[in-house]
């Protein structure tokens, strides 16, 4: 029987200059379900598809809090994903300790991104299994960054990873214009639209399976910089959300697109 | 007698007793500066309406000797702090190396967005202020104190701080750190703080100080330094840190030196009478 020489770790190259065990890290990625994340120039928000193991359990968390300025979206190995938020969390803090202010976004994400990309270089480890949107805002403003397995890790305008969210990156890319001066609950509407995009025929947007989370710049009465925290909204907190895009789901995602900048202010 | 080599120029046992070596045993931790050799004295620092004015000598006195009389005391850190060094020169030293450090590490993390306003004020989001430096030093001299191999200085913080508020702080050797209208770091905190606070007692007065009343307040300072402290000099260095950026002169001279008092000084020093 003929198999796959070279992914048994992740030091190894294929002939062709591949490392399978990366690749493979990165389908995991791919399993995790769906989130998505769009930054505009005063917002960043993460949106996100839960779901529960069984009938009987409780739906998995995909949206979490990092720092009062920066929160992560998972796709993948959600245990793998607990390491890399402590991680993230640690920085945070042990960078408020020393400098007294917000850590910022991209020198948090260089350090996550160093990180991952040791674990591809040396034997006996393996690549983290999640796949990483990473939504906040310093000084500088609002960032959107983009986390894979392999410690890329890219800035965005906007993105979705996990199952079928090709579906999602279309709708993004159809939009990518209105984003930069859409407002916050417009974002946010956005967001939930291109989740849409990446359901499955008979599934839907509910309380129970839908995470909205947000940050934004802003301003303390002193004039510096005080960001407006990083929320995650479960439950019944998103339903008006999930019901101001319902009237709109029978309609084809594809047209559809076109239209959005209109309709809502 | 021993006439082995090994015994050879050493103090006989047999008259001075065994040798006694403990003191080579170190197995303490590794410590430094342990007392300050060439140090520097006074800085002294006063906030005013727009910003912050901070002073300090050019001299590095060994004991009581003015050794280098050329010492450049006052810092510059990313063209939005300064911070003025008094204490121990080696650590000072040591000190502006690993701020360049922090500096190039600190370039390559934020983007180049120095942009400058109408009125002048230049803003530079996500780069360290004076604010975030104090902080940071405050734990590197208390880190290095918990390590019982203390950074032998007490620095003045000078800058602006998130809201661009005027900044001025100050940190020991032992990580104390407090800010204050006014500060002045060794004998200046005798001899010039008691001045300066009779020209900002309060946040509110220094709020209300002219940028020329500030820098006169503090040349002021420097004079009676000069009269007083026996390790000072007449040459010395002043910034003036605001929104718009940091003016700092490095070799500025005492002017209208008046001596006159010291004829009338009694009671010690080679007077008779």
């Amino acid at each position: 029987m003929f198999r796959n020489n070279y992914d048994n770790d992740s030091v190894t190259f294929s002939p062709q200059g591949r490392i399978f065990q990366v690749e493979y890290a990165a389908e995991a990625v791919k399993q995790g379900s769906v989130v998505v994340g769009i930054a505009s120039k005063t917002h960043v928000v993460l949106v996100a598809i839960k779901r529960n193991a069984e009938e009987l359990s409780s739906y998995q968390k995909k949206l979490f809090a990092i720092d009062e300025h920066v929160g992560i979206a998972i796709a993948g190995l959600t245990s793998d994903a607990r390491v890399l938020s402590n991680f993230m969390k640690m920085q945070c803090l042990g960078h408020r300790l020393t400098y007294a202010r917000d850590m910022p976004v991209r020198g948090l994400v260089d350090m996550l991104a160093s990180k991952a990309q040791t674990n591809t270089q040396h034997y006996g480890k393996r690549p983290y299994g999640v796949g990483l949107l990473v939504a906040g805002v310093d000084e500088a403003g609002p960032h959107l960054f983009e986390f894979q397995p392999s410690g890329l890790t890219e800035e965005m305008q906007a993105f979705a990873i996990g199952a079928r969210s090709q579906m999602a990156r279309t709708y993004l890319e159809k939009n990518l214009d209105v984003f930069p001066d859409c407002g916050r609950e417009e974002l946010i509407r956005h967001g939930l639209r291109a989740l849409k995009e990446s359901l499955v025929q008979d599934k839907e947007l509910t309380v129970d399976n839908t995470s909205v989370a947000v940050v934004g710049v802003g301003k303390a009465a002193d004039g510096s910089h005080k960001p407006e925290q990083f929320k995650v909204y479960d439950g019944h907190d998103v339903n008006a959300w999930i019901e101001s895009v319902g009237d709109d789901k029978e309609a084809a995602g594809a047209e559809e697109g076109e239209g959005m900048d209109v309709d809502k202010s | 007698m021993d006439h082995r080599p090994q015994a050879w120029g050493r103090p006989r046992d047999d008259i001075y007793g065994a040798y006694d070596g403990t003191y080579l045993n170190h197995n303490g931790p590794k410590q430094a500066t342990q007392s300050p050799v060439v140090t520097g004295t006074s800085v002294i620092g006063i906030k005013f309406k727009d910003g912050v004015v901070i002073a300090a000598d050019n001299l590095a006195s060994y004991g009581s000797l003015a050794r280098f009389t050329d010492v450049k005391r006052l810092r510059v850190f990313l063209d939005t702090s300064i911070v003025g060094f008094g204490g121990d020169v080696s650590d000072m030293q040591f000190l502006d190396r690993h701020l360049n450090e922090l500096a190039i590490e600190e370039a390559y993390e934020t983007e180049p967005l120095a942009t400058t306003a109408e009125d002048g004020a230049v803003s530079r989001p996500g780069v360290l202020n004076a604010a975030n430096l104090h902080k940071y030093l405050q734990r590197l001299f208390y880190a290095r104190r918990n390590k019982f191999d203390p950074l032998w200085n007490q620095v003045l913080v000078a800058g602006l701080d998130a809201a661009s508020r005027p900044f001025l702080s100050s940190i020991d050797l032992r990580g104390t750190a407090f800010t204050s209208p006014s500060l002045a770091t060794g004998f200046g905190a005798m001899l010039a703080q008691p001045i300066l606070r009779t020209h900002a007692p309060t946040e509110e007065d220094a709020a209300k100080l002219t940028r020329e009343q500030a820098v006169n307040a503090v040349k002021e300072c420097m004079k009676v330094l000069y009269y007083r402290d026996a390790r000072s000099l007449d040459r010395y260095s002043i910034a003036v840190v605001t929104k718009e950026g940091i003016e700092l002169k490095e070799d500025e001279q005492l002017e209208k030196q008046s001596w006159a008092f010291a004829e009338r000084i009694k009671g010690y020093g080679t007077q008779t009478v």
